[in-house]
């Protein structure tokens, strides 16, 4: 009798020792209940530029190659095949050509194929008589000459010229495979894909519904048997109703530091990460007309930015000191700090910086006695009005009197496209952690993104080199050269990249947040619920 | 009186045409278009697919061509089609209206239940402590801004019941039904009740001093029969007025109440469909509540020639 309960115990023990691995087992069935910040404009990944239509579409798609869902740094090492089995470069890197999964079917039925990659990058690329109603991301792949296919299973990319980032743009979670016989149309109202979840609905300023597509040609996933958004644009009710469990998971880095306390002090059990969202805070300066044609002025304002004290009051210390590309550890392109240090306006000595900014002002013809007035242009949302405030201020040191003009968002980017401002408070998110994408967009003299206007013909035959670089080591040293020019040229300041939370219930298992890039990691399709 | 209501009819007519050419131009005043907001983030804008973007939506055709097919198309029932989710403009609009029309229908109710009553309470026990309590209670209705109580009402259920009551399309128990709409109704009607109130006590105060309530009191009548038959009667038609107002004024409270209880109503959908620029949503809703409150007004007036047998509309 007493050694049947001596075993008795040592079974429970066992049993309690081995629960949490049993636990740890995913388990199938549930649906993921998350709230939406906001409504996203149509459910076409391919012609909206936020990743409000990222998180709730990319689950519905798959793409040629993505980044490891499971890995929280996006780099080269972490690109996986999806809808493509494996890919290969040519000799001459000007050729990529990728080797297509079989049997993988859209919702509808319809069998994938070649001809569908095809048709999804000629309509990006403008060469098909379909179009997009916009096409935000046309310009990232100006180096393709075409797609071509070879059979139902083999596609190639033809390139101008060797552009080994490529494959980082096709892994973004921007880039999924759209079904040739549906029309761009269809695809904003009722998408079709191939990924683990199919489209139920979409009410806007309401709700998306997604279900389990049990056709999924990954066998085992999906775990969850859908996922629910609401949306609710009024953040205090959103977090309210994580706090009150009506909601499994807040949107994706949606929580800011502040309110991410508040969530911890109601909710002590939900699990919060901070990470950053690669979106940098940054001046833009209208470096064609004065006062900031003169070089002089733009220095002295660089030279009164004072980094710290904008991370101390907006994020509780928990932002970044950076050049254009997201810093270290989280950035993989990002230059040393003993690099950084010294740029101009970037010294730890901020009293010595703004002494030599003041100089500055005063041999362009300001001083103590006659201030240089400007507006501070910025949209009205907080996220940029926040930030241009704090600038107004520090720019007082060194002479500048900054008036706060705040601009609607329809208007916002139609007016600093038409460079109708003189110094304007800008966010710049960067989809994927890739110095093509940021130097290009944001710097190249043509780019209709340069909002400053800058436009120097010596960097740009750098951004060439770098983007056609396949030895990583060297390119990375380019990457530096051309960021370090980039900030000395005060080109376009950027003043921190900021860093956001995401919360979710104890019981929802699977979930990685990424941490250099906000537009890449909701295939949700390894996320499953402990209940 | 038949002529007085054909007239009015024929002037609610007028009225609704000139509205229709405000809401038109006014919403056109207004900077940026659906187009400028589709492509605002977009980065490279090809200036040929702008253009077709606004040719497939009309947008590129003379104001007055717009307007007459806007209003040609409404005489027909043919809303147009949403420029941001592609869907008829009917479809949008319709499932929404039930929502909003029992939140304002409930606030309405709880306005006129909550402040008249006490209204009379104050004006009978003018003076007393009953009568600064509720004055106290009047002005803080006026003063709390609705978004801020919607936002303790939260805030306290979720701090007391763990629950919070945002919108359940479905609410399967009474409990989830009283959390659904009447929350945020009586978010809303706090500030209506509190104004009906000061007007109901007001108006009473004026009445209770006539002499006609003095005879009656002198008769015999009972205090209620005094108060509520004698002295309310008559004490109504400012009140109805007020009600009236505040019916048409609603829309306003119920656009903040909408988003913190998350109510995917009338309301919401009009200012998130303003940001977007989204024309035929945002004229037609417009044109909608504008209906609303001329048939509101309209209905005022009748209800005087109700309680008020003196008044009588003639030609």
């Amino acid at each position: 009798m007493r050694s049947g309960r001596a075993l008795a115990a040592v079974v429970s023990f066992v049993l309690v020792l081995c629960g949490p691995a049993f636990a740890g087992e995913p388990k199938q069935g549930g649906v993921l209940r998350m709230y939406h910040r906001d409504s996203p404009g149509s459910a076409s990944i391919h012609e909206e530029a936020t990743y409000s239509t990222n998180v709730p579409f990319m689950p519905v798609f798959n793409n040629l190659v993505i980044y490891k869902q499971d890995v929280a740094q996006n780099s080269p090492d972490t690109i996986v095949p999806d809808l493509a089995e494996s890919w290969s470069w040519s000799a001459d890197k000007k050729t990529l050509t990728f080797r297509l999964r079989q049997g993988v079917k859209w919702h509808d039925g319809k069998p994938f194929t070649s001809a569908d990659v095809k048709c999804t990058f000629d309509i990006v690329m403008g060469k098909s008589q379909q179009k997009f109603r916009k096409n935000p991301r046309k310009s990232w792949y100006d180096e393709v000459v075409n797609v071509t296919t070879n059979g139902d299973h083999e596609a190639s990319f033809n390139l101008k010229r060797p552009q080994p980032s490529l494959l980082a743009l096709l892994a973004s979670g921007y880039t999924p495979i759209y079904p040739c016989h549906i029309s761009p149309a269809e695809m904003r109202t009722h998408p079709i894909g191939t990924g683990p979840f199919k489209f139920v609905e979409f009410k806007a300023n309401e709700s998306i519904k997604l279900t389990r597509n049990p056709d999924y040609w990954k066998k085992g996933r999906p775990y969850l048997d859908g996922i629910e958004f609401t949306i609710i644009p009024n953040r205090s009710t959103a977090i309210l109703a994580f706090v009150a469990g009506k909601f499994d998971m807040t949107f994706p880095t949606e929580v800011s530091i502040p309110l991410l306390k508040d969530v911890k002090a109601q909710a002590p059990d939900a699990i919060c990460v901070v990470a950053p969202n690669n979106v940098s805070t940054n001046i833009i300066v209208n470096s064609k007309d004065p006062p900031f044609d003169n070089a002089d002025i733009r220095r002295a304002m660089a030279l009164a930015l004072d980094r710290k004290s904008f991370i101390s009051i907006m994020f509780e210390g928990q932002a970044d000191i950076g050049g254009t590309m997201l810093p270290a550890p989280e950035g993989l392109w990002a230059m040393p700090k003993e690099m950084l240090e010294q740029i101009a306006g970037y010294g730890p000595d901020v009293n010595a910086n703004r002494e030599e900014g003041r100089k500055l002002m005063q041999k362009a013809g300001y001083g103590p006695e006659k201030h240089l007035a400007v507006k501070v242009s910025t949209r009205n949302i907080p996220v940029y009005r926040d930030p241009a405030v704090i600038l107004i201020d520090q720019l007082k040191s060194i002479y500048i009197d900054g008036e706060l003009e705040v601009v609607d968002t329809a208007q916002w980017f139609p007016k600093v496209a038409r460079r109708d401002y003189s110094l304007g408070l800008n966010l710049t998110g960067n989809a994927v952690d890739d110095p093509d994408q940021s130097f290009y967009e944001n710097y190249s003299c043509n780019s209709e993104r340069n909002y400053t206007n800058y436009c120097n013909k010596e960097i740009e035959k750098l951004f060439d080199a770098q983007s056609m670089e396949t030895d990583v080591g060297k390119r990375k040293k380019l990457v530096w050269d051309i960021d370090k020019k980039l900030q000395e040229d005060v080109a376009r300041p950027i003043i921190f990249h900021g860093r956001t939370g995401t919360c979710w219930q104890p019981y929802v298992k699977g979930v990685t947040v990424m941490v250099n890039s906000s537009y890449n990691g909701y295939r949700y399709e390894d996320v499953w619920l402990d209940k | 009186m038949f002529a007085y209501v054909v007239r009015r009819l024929g002037l609610m007519l007028v009225t609704l045409f000139g509205i229709s050419i405000v809401i038109f131009f006014l919403l056109r005043i207004v900077p940026g278009n659906i187009v400028d907001i589709l492509f605002d983030a977009a980065g490279f804008v090809d200036p040929a697919d702008k253009a077709n973007l606004e040719r497939e939506l009309g947008i590129d055709q003379p104001l007055v061509v717009q307007y007459l097919r806007w209003i040609g198309g409404l005489l027909h029932g043919d809303l147009g089609y949403s420029y941001v989710s592609e869907k008829p403009a009917l479809d949008e609009i319709l499932p929404r209206i039930p929502i909003t029309a029992r939140l304002a229908g409930l606030a309405l109710l709880f306005s006129a239940s909550i402040g008249i009553p006490l209204g009379v309470i104050s004006a009978v026990y003018q003076g007393s402590r009953t009568d600064y309590a509720l004055r106290v209670v009047s002005l803080s209705g006026l003063s709390l801004p609705s978004f801020w109580l919607g936002l303790l009402i939260l805030m306290a259920s979720v701090a007391m019941f763990g629950h919070i009551p945002i919108f359940n399309p479905n609410p399967r128990t009474f409990g989830e039904m009283f959390s659904t709409y009447c929350l945020p109704s009586l978010a809303v009607a706090f500030r209506s009740s509190a104004l009906t109130m000061r007007i109901t006590r007001s108006s009473m105060l004026e009445v209770l001093r006539q002499d006609y309530i003095r005879t009656a009191r002198a008769k015999g009548a009972s205090e209620a029969s005094v108060n509520f038959h004698h002295a309310l009667k008559n004490a109504i038609l400012p009140v109805i007025t007020v009600v009236g107002i505040e019916a048409a004024f609603l829309i306003g409270g119920l656009i903040v109440t909408e988003t913190v209880f998350n109510i995917p109503g009338v309301a919401r959908f009009l200012v998130e469909a303003i940001r977007w620029r989204d024309y035929p949503i945002v004229q037609n809703l417009v044109m909608f509540i504008a209906v609303i409150v001329v048939f509101a007004n309209f209905t005022v007036d009748m209800l005087y020639a109700v309680f008020d047998p003196r008044i009588r509309y003639t030609d």
